[in-house]
């Protein structure tokens, strides 16, 4: 299947249409929302339901050397990118060492959503992926924000700004935050309950978490659409034409250097097309969080308009089918 | 009715800093507090609001009643923790029903 093929059936996707319509309808100032909470339960619904069935699949399946290349691979990339990305935002943006290094975690950590509509893209194409990418997206959450703080502290010398209090910095109320995030703590545990459990488990599951599964997704896309096109709206003066088009390069460039790589790890085309998503995709959930704790001077309202307004709505609509074809190109 | 003067913290703060505040709160043995979702709200560094897929734009109020005498101490220990972060301090003087209690 070609990329034109790809691109088109997943434009006129109900998840692609339903981001789209929260998009519409919130730069039509229409007073359509999601209550927060129930914007919040379908995240966890949405962690729940595809940990489980990743550990299924690995409880299915066998897992061998390829979880831990795949697992290692991944952590490599959400150190390597940052690095990168602070390069060409010092280089091109203009962006203070702390904001520069702030928005580099962003894009060398992960977004679960967008993993998440990567899957539904493959499945609705026939493409299987292995149950282990699960891990793998648990694996790339955190490194980046390591080698943000790296970055920061490598500029300046000790570790310490003028205005930094000796509270941030990757501090034991940090680490926690980073590492036992809600999203992390549900997806590895439903990951590790879906392989104990096998396939009788996710049977006796499936009524809640395979048939709604795409229809939650979907209602969470518009949501995801309201968010991001009002959160662009009311903070796009943060953001400049370089920044902007920095949302755009920065996840290609992630996506060209992971397809480099599973071309020569022998990755299924499936798992491959989720490595090159994930290395693609910018966070918008977990970083944002950990960077209000350890970098707290980098101005919020830069790095969430670039991965939540640019990168993520580029990713789902674009982005997508490109590494999905990238990927197919250099594992078939 | 008698009531007694008192000093009351206000500090509206980032959502993600929130333990950090309320462990300097009760390391300093601060007897009673409060916390308070914020709705939206605008500032120095932009608007924020409720309904947001992260904690990291949501913001929260902590009130807290105080004696006098405990006020600096508490004030110097908050405010430094805050420094770098986004957020208000301001501190107000109220009369109180029960003394005992601040």
């Amino acid at each position: 299947m070609g990329l034109a093929s790809i691109a088109i059936d997943n434009l006129l996707s109900p998840m692609v249409l339903f981001f789209l319509l929260g998009v519409l309808a919130a730069a039509a100032r229409s007073d359509l929302s999601i209550p927060e909470a129930i914007g919040k339960a379908m995240a966890l619904y949405l962690m729940f339901a595809i940990g489980f069935k990743g550990g299924a699949g690995v409880s299915a399946h066998g897992v061998g050397a390829d979880l831990v290349i795949a697992m290692a691979f991944g952590g490599l990339l959400s150190f390597a990118i940052p690095v990168l990305a602070f390069a060409l935002l010092r280089l091109t943006t203009g962006l203070s060492r702390v904001d520069a290094a702030a928005v580099a975690a962003h894009y060398g950590s992960i977004s679960v959503v967008t993993f998440v509509a990567a899957t539904e893209a493959l499945k609705t194409l026939g493409i299987s992926y292995d149950g282990y990418m699960v891990a793998v997206v648990a694996i790339m959450e955190t490194p980046a924000i390591v080698a943000a703080l790296w970055l920061v502290r490598w500029g300046d010398g000790n570790g310490s700004s003028s205005r930094r209090s000796g509270k941030s910095g990757l501090d034991s109320e940090a680490l926690r935050e980073v590492l036992f995030n809600g999203s992390v703590v549900l997806l590895m545990g439903a990951f590790f309950i879906g392989w104990i459990t096998g396939e009788s488990g996710l049977e006796a599951v499936a009524p809640l978490i395979v048939d709604p599964f795409k229809g939650v997704l979907c209602l969470f896309l518009l949501d995801m659409g309201l968010v991001a096109a009002r959160g662009f709206r009311s903070a796009r003066d943060a953001l400049n034409l370089r920044l902007f088009l920095f949302g755009i390069y920065m996840p290609l460039i992630g996506a060209a250097l992971a397809t480099v790589g599973v071309a020569f790890l022998d990755m299924s085309p499936g798992s491959a097309a989720l490595m090159v998503v994930l290395a693609a995709s910018a966070s918008y959930i977990a970083v944002p969080a950990a960077m209000r704790l350890t970098l707290p001077e980098a101005r919020p309202a830069i790095y969430l308009t670039m991965s939540l307004g640019v990168t993520f709505p580029f990713n789902l609509v674009f982005g997508i089918p490109l590494y999905i074809t990238a990927a197919g190109w250099v594992t078939g | 009715m008698q009531t007694h003067p008192k000093k009351k913290l206000e500090l509206i703060i980032e959502k993600p800093i929130t333990q950090r505040l309320l462990a300097i709160l009760n390391d300093l043995d601060v007897t009673g507090y409060t916390v308070l979702p914020a709705i939206a709200g605008r500032g120095q560094d932009g608007t924020w609001e409720e309904g947001q897929i992260t904690d990291a734009s949501h913001m929260v109020q902590i009130l807290c009643v105080l004696d006098e005498a405990k006020l600096e101490e508490v004030l110097s220990a908050t405010f430094e923790a805050l420094k770098p972060q986004i957020g208000i301090v301001y501190v107000s003087d109220v009369q109180v029903v029960r003394k005992e209690h601040f």
